[in-house]
């Protein structure tokens, strides 16, 4: 009998960063997965990062994560989405060669200290008193372990459609694993269905590229994480193409045989990911939809066309890809697919996303109705990190709402369940002004050091940085009168007084590169901190006005909500508000304020009998 | 948890009365039924019952109704007798009611608490209830049952969905815009946010709800012996008294409050200010306080000399009953307090301005508390006008959305529990 502390169930994104944070954490961990030369495939579009999705990168990163290095050891092609727009929705996102991608993983995974990987296929739980004491694996091996992170994707009952075909699996060619999804089933745990697709795959020779729009990498020298140095692989560029009537009217004919449509897949699938098959669907005036021809790496044909995932059959796939501009001749290498999975309603999970009914057990990415490699990989982070903390008896960084979209996800999802699968917006953000992608490490590798989940080179980074910062928060308290700015020629009225240098950024046009005579060496020694500053001073009035809010905040986060809290015995509360608030079990009194449909009224009712319930 | 008494009081008019409605809330309304009435009727069905006390004795022969809770109007089961409004019918059926084990006459505003308590009202709607209980004039119920009845908090969520709708277009040019669908910002944009903006300021400029109970203010001022104190008695004789929640500040002017024709006064006459005062030291103090007085008054009568009064103030020729009179050349008003000629002309004059300038009846009046938290969504609606990054207009439009939250209580801050466990006195 192998006993750790902390085992991980599933080699995907979710399951990498559980085990590596459990590592890193000091906890003995073990990975168990079906394939271990399958630990880092990305089984969707070869993207990392994206608006919302690039600050969870940077946060897992932040904390020492996995994703951010190896999105930077595979990226070919860089683009700051929103670059436009105010620096807190600047999405960063890379596309990456999925082999160098992979290999990254696989080499951090296996450099990890306390980390054992294990291959085969996790068969069942072992539950000693309700609570975890081990699993079992399909070859009949035994595990003695008390916290357990299940990120098992959508193995769990996964069913492949395709056109008429069925299959069974997550991914095209691997195992779903049934049985343990039959014991999940007996435990009476609330699972629903949900739905994700992904496009054909095409022979990249045989796409016409001179014809098409290129969308070419960006020039600039930002990376993924902060601890790569700068850029390594040299840059492809993807092509812009449309869909066309002519594809169009051939998706229209065969909708019947598409799955979604015929009724075969009844589960919902992602709003903000629709298929081709929905978009033709629900936007039928539309003329056409853009189409990202993407290359999947450096040493491959492969190209990923974003824009057209689909279950539609083989025969209508190759109908529409050969409709589009430059794709006349285009051969399809791996055809589109849509898989219906089971997931367990997060809102059976505590914040630490441990399941409530099974203590030990913890689940993470996918699973818990998430979709995403970013969203994955964060909620598998935290997963992670408490198992590892509730092993060893020590504290997990504390997030919340304020200070990471990790915590805002996961809130969300313990709270508001899904009914759709969840993905990372900016817009869930309520303090996004203070969450920007480019200040994560400020904001979680602090914690992250104190929790002990920090590894060296990183926490020397920092330390360094924190210096530096120290340096910076000297020069911009520095004052300095208008006259002197206007004479640079700053846009500054000469009769505005003497103010901090910090203010000052604050003016259109006022931009740390113009107060370098100020501001001095200082911002050539660490132009990424002299941004993440200078932002800080313009944000600085917003920021300071959500205070008030922020400590109103915590004063209805002190009032706590027993798990068991008897709603259906507050009068006032509608049947609805009981179930939903019993369903997500909100921890606090701000939480129960997030649970949806909890109105003013009834927010005043709960207080009330809170408190008289503490007093009592 | 319930509460564990059940309290009744009558909730209608003093008897006597046509009909006089008796109101039972609590867990003990279904005995309390059984007991009087011998029944428990279908809810929500008034059916017509005799009324007996313990000893089988007939109290009534009266409607009852039955309302299992949670959805009642204070959220626990709640009974209601309609009995004959005579004085000793409803004295026998509550000393009936008073009787029953865990059964206890209603403190002043408990049914209200209770229908917060249990969620049956919001923030807004208990604010106004409260208001209700402590009106002593009619423009005053009126205004607050504008606001018990939830007039301000469905125009809050009006207000809260358009800025929803505008942040909704926002945020999808934040979080779209690398997909094709999202255009800019409508055109029309930034002319809705103003749009809203000058709606809320007009609200912002409708009289406070405070100016109802504070009444209008009328300051009597003149030289001595212009005739104030007894202008002062002829306006506030005979009228109902009411109780001014401002306490007079200074104790040398005498100030009165009463309702005319439903309208809330206070006139302050500020004879006690120099009548008497002969040392030159209290006669400054005297002089800066009637000044003050007349600072804060909505109108001034002036009784002294034509064109040396404040700005405003209405020109009244006092004291038309005496030997020589001498009338103003701009008198506004011409009367005697003697002998009440002109008395009535002047208050119906008062009473037409003091309406214009008060509340008007029904319309939802803001508080001090609610007219803060509007003006901060006003103030942010204003910026995201003014801004042209899209994330600091979401992050104004974040802020008003809070703001309306506050208002009617959905974000749990502590000016809510400072309401809650203040005012109402709930936690006990």
């Amino acid at each position: 009998m192998h006993s750790f502390d902390v085992l991980v169930i599933g080699g995907g994104h979710a399951g990498v960063e559980a085990a590596c944070a459990a590592a890193r954490m000091g906890a003995r961990t073990a990975l168990v997965s079906f394939d271990l030369s399958a630990i880092g495939a990305m089984s969707c579009n070869p993207a990392i990062g994206g608006l919302g999705k690039g600050h969870l990168v940077r946060e897992v990163d932040a904390l020492d994560g996995v994703l951010g290095r190896a999105a930077d050891a595979g990226a070919i092609h860089y683009r700051m989405l929103n670059r436009s727009k105010g620096s807190a929705v600047w999405g960063p996102r890379v596309q990456a060669d999925r082999v160098r991608f992979k290999a990254a993983v696989q080499a951090m995974v296996r450099a990890q200290a306390n980390l054992t990987l294990v291959q085969g296929e996790a068969a069942a739980l072992v539950l000693e008193g309700g609570r975890v004491a081990g699993l079992e694996l399909a070859d009949g091996t035994m595990f003695h372990v008390k916290h357990l992170v299940l990120c098992t994707g959508t193995f769990l009952g996964g069913i492949l459609f395709r056109g008429e075909e069925r299959f069974e699996g997550g991914r095209i060619g691997e195992n779903a694993a049934h049985r343990l999804a039959l014991q999940l089933r007996g435990a009476d745990l609330p699972m629903a269905r949900l739905k994700t697709g992904t496009p054909p795959r095409l022979d990249g020779r045989t796409i016409d590229w001179a014809v098409l729009e290129e969308q070419p990498s960006d020039g600039e020298a930002w990376t993924m994480s902060p601890l790569t140095k700068r850029r390594i692989n040299p840059r492809v560029f993807c092509a812009i193409t449309r869909t066309t009537q002519a594809g169009h009217d051939a998706i229209r004919a065969n909708l019947h045989r598409s799955p979604l449509f015929s009724g075969a897949i009844a589960a919902a699938g992602p709003r903000y990911c629709p298929s081709i098959e929905d978009k033709i669907h629900r936007f039928g005036d539309r003329e056409g939809h853009q189409v990202f021809l993407e290359p999947e790496g450096l040493d491959t044909h492969m190209v990923y066309p974003n824009g057209i995932s689909t279950s539609l059959p083989v025969d209508v796939q190759e109908e529409v890809v050969r409709t589009m501009p430059g794709c006349g001749r285009a051969e399809i290498v791996q055809p589109g697919y849509a898989v219906e999975y089971d997931h367990i309603d997060p809102r059976a999970l505590t914040p630490d996303l441990q399941v409530r009914a099974i203590p030990g057990l913890y689940c993470a990415g996918q699973i818990n109705g998430t979709t995403g490699y970013e969203e994955a990989a964060a909620q598998g982070l935290v997963a992670g990190l408490e198992a590892a903390a509730a092993a060893l008896g020590k504290a997990a960084p504390k997030l919340d709402r304020a200070n990471s979209y990790i915590a805002v996800m996961v809130d969300d999802l313990t709270l508001q369940g899904v009914s759709e699968p969840y993905r990372m917006l900016t817009a869930r953000a309520e303090y996004r002004l203070r969450l920007r992608a480019n200040n994560a490490a400020t904001r979680l590798t602090g914690l992250g050091i104190a929790a002990g989940c920090i590894g060296a080179e990183r926490r020397m980074w920092w330390e360094r940085r924190e210096d530096a910062r120290k340096m910076f928060h000297v020069k911009h308290s520095q004052k300095v009168h208008a006259r002197e700015l206007a004479d640079l020629g700053l846009p500054v009225r000469r009769d505005h007084g003497e103010k901090p240098l910090a203010e000052w950024l604050r003016y259109d046009g006022v931009t740390p590169e113009a107060l370098a005579p100020w501001l001095g060496e200082i911002t050539a020694l660490d132009p990424l901190l002299a941004e993440e500053m200078a932002e800080d001073a313009a944000y600085a009035p917003y920021l300071a006005r959500q205070d008030s809010e922020l400590r109103d905040l915590r004063a209805s986060e002190a009032l706590p909500l027993p798990a068991d809290f008897p709603y259906a015995e507050v009068p006032g509360l509608s049947n609805e508000m009981v179930e939903r608030l019993t369903k997500a079990a909100p921890g606090t009194l701000a939480a129960a304020g997030r649970v949806p449909g909890v109105t003013p009224a009834a927010l005043s009712a709960l207080l009330v009998h809170a408190r008289r319930k503490a007093a009592a | 948890m319930r509460s564990a008494d059940t309290i009744f009081a009558l909730s209608s008019g003093a008897p006597p009365a046509g009909v006089g409605v008796i109101r039972v809330s609590g867990p003990a309304a279904r005995e309390a039924l059984l007991a009087l009435a011998g029944r428990v009727p279908e809810p929500r069905r008034a059916s017509l019952t005799r009324l007996r006390d313990a000893e089988g004795a007939l109290l009534d022969e009266a409607l009852v109704l039955w309302f299992p809770g949670p959805n009642t109007a204070t959220g626990e089961d709640l009974a209601e007798f309609h009995c004959h409004g005579g004085r000793a019918v409803i004295a026998a059926v509550e000393g009936a009611l008073a009787a029953l084990r865990g059964v206890r006459r209603a403190e002043p505003g408990e049914f209200t608490r209770r229908a917060f308590a249990n969620g049956r009202i919001d923030l807004a709607e208990a604010e106004g209830l409260a208001d209700l209980l402590s009106a002593e004039t009619e423009l005053q119920r009126a205004a607050a049952l504008a606001n018990a009845g939830g007039a301000l908090s469905r125009q809050v969520e009006l207000w809260r969905e358009r800025v929803l709708v505008l942040s909704a277009e926002v945020e999808g040019v934040l979080d779209f815009s690398d997909e094709e669908d999202s255009a800019d910002l409508p055109e029309c944009f930034t002319w809705n946010i103003g749009a809203l903006a000058g709606e809320l300021s007009e609200w912002l400029a409708r009289p406070r709800s405070e100016r109802l109970g504070e009444g209008f203010r009328v300051v009597l001022a003149g030289p001595p012996n212009a005739g104030k104190s007894t202008l002062f008695n002829a306006l506030v004789e005979s009228e109902a008294a009411i109780t001014s929640p401002i306490a007079g500040t200074t104790r040398d002017v005498i100030e009165r409050s009463v309702a005319i024709e439903g309208v809330p006064f206070t006139f302050v006459d500020t004879a006690g200010l120099r009548d008497g005062t002969e040392a030159d030291a209290i006669e400054v103090i005297g002089i800066a306080r009637a000044e003050a007085e007349l600072a804060r008054a909505d109108l001034v009568l002036w009784l002294g000399a034509e064109g040396e009064g404040p700005q405003g103030a209405w020109e009244i020729a006092a004291q038309a009953d005496r030997e020589g009179f001498a009338t103003k050349a701009g008198a506004r008003f011409t009367l005697s307090a003697v002998t009440g000629e002109g008395v009535a002309a002047l208050k119906t004059a008062l009473v037409e301005t003091a309406r214009a300038a008060l509340p008007k009846p029904g319309e939802a009046a803001l508080n001090a508390r609610q007219h803060a938290r509007l003006a901060e969504a006003e103030e942010a609606l204003r910026d995201a006008k003014g801004t042209s990054d899209p994330l600091l207009v979401a992050e104004e439009l974040r802020r008003a959305r809070l703001a309306f939250d506050r208002l009617i209580g959905r974000a749990t801050t502590e000016d809510m529990l400072d309401t809650l466990f203040g005012r109402f006195c709930i936690g006990k």
